[in-house]
């Protein structure tokens, strides 16, 4: 049917706002929390971040008539009210697929999370989760290795893997640094990491690094017949820095590198993660500056988005909080974004924050890394909580250890081992998990000494990003 | 504060429950009664010590594809040590869905290892 042009500025609603509609499978479905600014209607509202976020503008252009915009506009079709907030509303939109260009992860969030973020009409908006469509999930590579093929080049299997940041986080000399990391693995861990701020400073160059690193790494392994790695960091100022210290860790032998998705950006990440695939290496994401994004309840991104987008982009390790040590983590939500990087499909769970039955194919899984002020304590809730596919980190739980490095790391493993064993003979290790950390320690003196150290600490304040619930 | 702390020698402790005193057999048995739980298949390997840095070590039979009798993976651990009493053993749960071990753990160490 021919339409005519009507210049000027008309609600969006009109066009955007569209309650009858059902989502088709191959549609891109997101769900805002919106805060409209006071007197615009919900629907008015909704409607203006469903046109913001993909074909509209403010007014009315000639050209809309070239083309056929019912097939290409975003939809608002749903809004609810959400729980414990009066002012805000959850808006459901649906988006074609043929918005977004194949396998960029880029594409998609310069749409969602745009200029529509500034948008006036809106006080605050949240992006709470996306459901991708088969289709497009089948346009990116995801993780480089994922969960099976990392165990299997790693050689662990049947536990959660022990991991610990180099500390200081700043200001090693690279023969130091690689001491540090040769005495960590050689007690035990599975792997060390770079601090994400350890990039190539003026006290230890990258390639001064990556060369004492890969000696540790090597003799640890000859010592103690097990698989190590060190995750390099390669996150670098810019796309050909990072390949050229990715080359060189390929070429000293190590199994993985580093990248900071969201510092270095999701072009850098989904082309590292490329190179990995293609050149047999794994790759730990860390996830600096997700606060900034996340933590708001009710502006920004929620970090379920984020570590989807990562799943998509490529890494085979990523950050996800602990729940249990001093970073910000709320239980049932962290387990809700668990599941977007483990599993094969993960139904709408709202009591986990899952707005949409998410299903991501034959895509590889991503290992979930618990980092971040956690000690030989907390082991019985983290392997619990995070399970097998998971790598868990202690810093400080390890490099404070009274009897150092090697002896830290050594407590570490034998609380894991011994919370594993545990779990495998049916007791129920949260609640027993003193009792089977005391008994552990009778065999070995390294967590009696670490179980004393640590007996007073802990990180108590209340969650500030929490689920909307009743 | 002031503590003992003994100095940490490094040991060759060959991945999962290499930091618990050796398993007794009926340790063994639960770790195999849980991997059987989780619908995965038994299996052994073994391998020469010095051979042992590879991923890949000898395979005792074939994997015990349906077997839910721990007694009986017990047995084969037995009947493996009989004949190969110089190598490490170990038993591993197999889980076909992920194509990937569950479970592996060193269950026999040849004497002096």
């Amino acid at each position: 049917m021919a339409q005519t042009f009507d210049a000027g500025v008309k609600d969006y609603q009109l066009t955007y706002w569209t309650p009858d509609y059902v989502p088709l499978d191959t549609d891109l479905l997101a769900c805002f929390k919106v805060v409209p600014q006071a007197g615009v209607p919900r629907e008015e509202a909704a409607a203006a971040v469903a046109a913001e976020s993909s074909t509209g503008t403010w007014t009315t252009v000639w050209t809309d008539l070239l083309t056929d915009m019912e097939f290409y506009k975003g939809r608002a079709y749903r809004i609810e009210d959400v729980p414990g907030d009066k002012e805000a509303f959850y808006a459901f939109i649906a988006y074609p697929l043929d918005l977004f260009e194949e396998g960029s992860i880029v594409n998609v969030l310069t749409s969602l999370v745009g200029n529509v973020f500034g948008f006036k009409a809106v006080r605050s908006l949240r992006l709470e989760d996306i459901r991708f469509p088969i289709a497009f999930i089948k346009t990116c590579m995801g993780p480089p290795n994922g969960i099976q093929v990392e165990r299997d080049r790693m050689n662990k299997y049947g536990r959660p893997l022990l991991g610990c940041t180099i500390k200081p986080k700043l200001g090693l000399s690279g023969k130091n640094y690689g001491r540090a990391v040769y005495e960590c693995l050689r007690g035990g861990l599975d792997f060390t990491k770079d601090d994400e701020n350890i990039n190539s400073q003026p006290f230890m160059r990258w390639q001064n690094r990556f060369e004492f690193v890969a000696e540790a790494v090597q003799k640890a392994e000859k010592e103690t017949g097990e698989r190590k790695g060190h995750y390099l960091n390669v996150t670098a100022a810019t796309p050909e820095d990072m390949y050229e210290r990715a080359e060189f860790a390929k070429s000293l032998g190590q199994p993985i590198v580093m990248h900071d998705f969201l510092t270095g950006g999701f072009t850098a990440n989904t082309g590292l993660a490329k190179w990995c695939r293609k050149n047999g290496m794994l790759l730990h994401i860390h996830r600096a500056m997700h606060a900034v994004i996340d933590r708001n309840p009710r502006h920004g991104i929620h970090f379920r988005v984020l570590a989807k987008c990562l799943r998509l982009s490529g890494g085979d390790q990523l950050h996800t909080g602990t729940v249990v040590g001093k970073l910000e983590g709320d239980r049932a939500s962290t387990l809700g974004f668990v599941d977007q990087l483990r599993e094969a499909f993960i139904p709408e769970d709202r009591s986990r924050g899952v707005f949409f039955d998410q299903d991501w194919g034959s895509m590889p899984g991503v290992f979930a890394v618990a980092s971040g002020g956690i000690h030989v304590w907390h082991m019985p809730a983290l392997v619990t909580i995070f399970g097998d596919d998971s790598v868990l980190q202690f810093g400080g739980g390890t490099q404070g250890h009274p009897g150092g490095n090697a002896a830290g790391a050594a407590a570490n493993r034998v609380a894991l081992e011994a919370c594993v064993k545990a779990r495998n003979e049916g007791r129920d290790v949260e609640r027993e998990g003193a009792d089977i950390l005391r008994d552990a320690a009778r065999h070995s003196p390294e967590l009696a000494i670490a179980l004393e150290t640590w007996k007073e600490i802990k990180f108590e304040f209340d969650t500030v990003d929490k689920l909307d619930v009743k | 504060m002031s503590m003992n702390t003994p100095d940490y020698r490094t040991k060759l402790t060959m991945e999962t429950f290499g930091f618990l005193p050796e398993l007794t057999a009926d340790e063994i048995y639960d770790q195999i009664v849980y991997l059987i739980n989780q619908g995965w298949s038994p299996s052994i390997e073994h391998e020469h010590p010095s051979q042992i840095q590879s991923y890949y070590w000898g395979m005792w039979k074939l994997p015990f594809f349906g077997l839910r009798d721990p007694n009986a993976v017990l047995a084969e651990v037995e009947e493996c040590r009989r004949q190969y009493p110089d190598h490490l053993i170990r038993v591993v749960g197999y889980d076909n869905y992920t194509q990937c071990k569950g479970h592996e753990f060193v269950v026999y160490r040849p004497r002096g290892m």
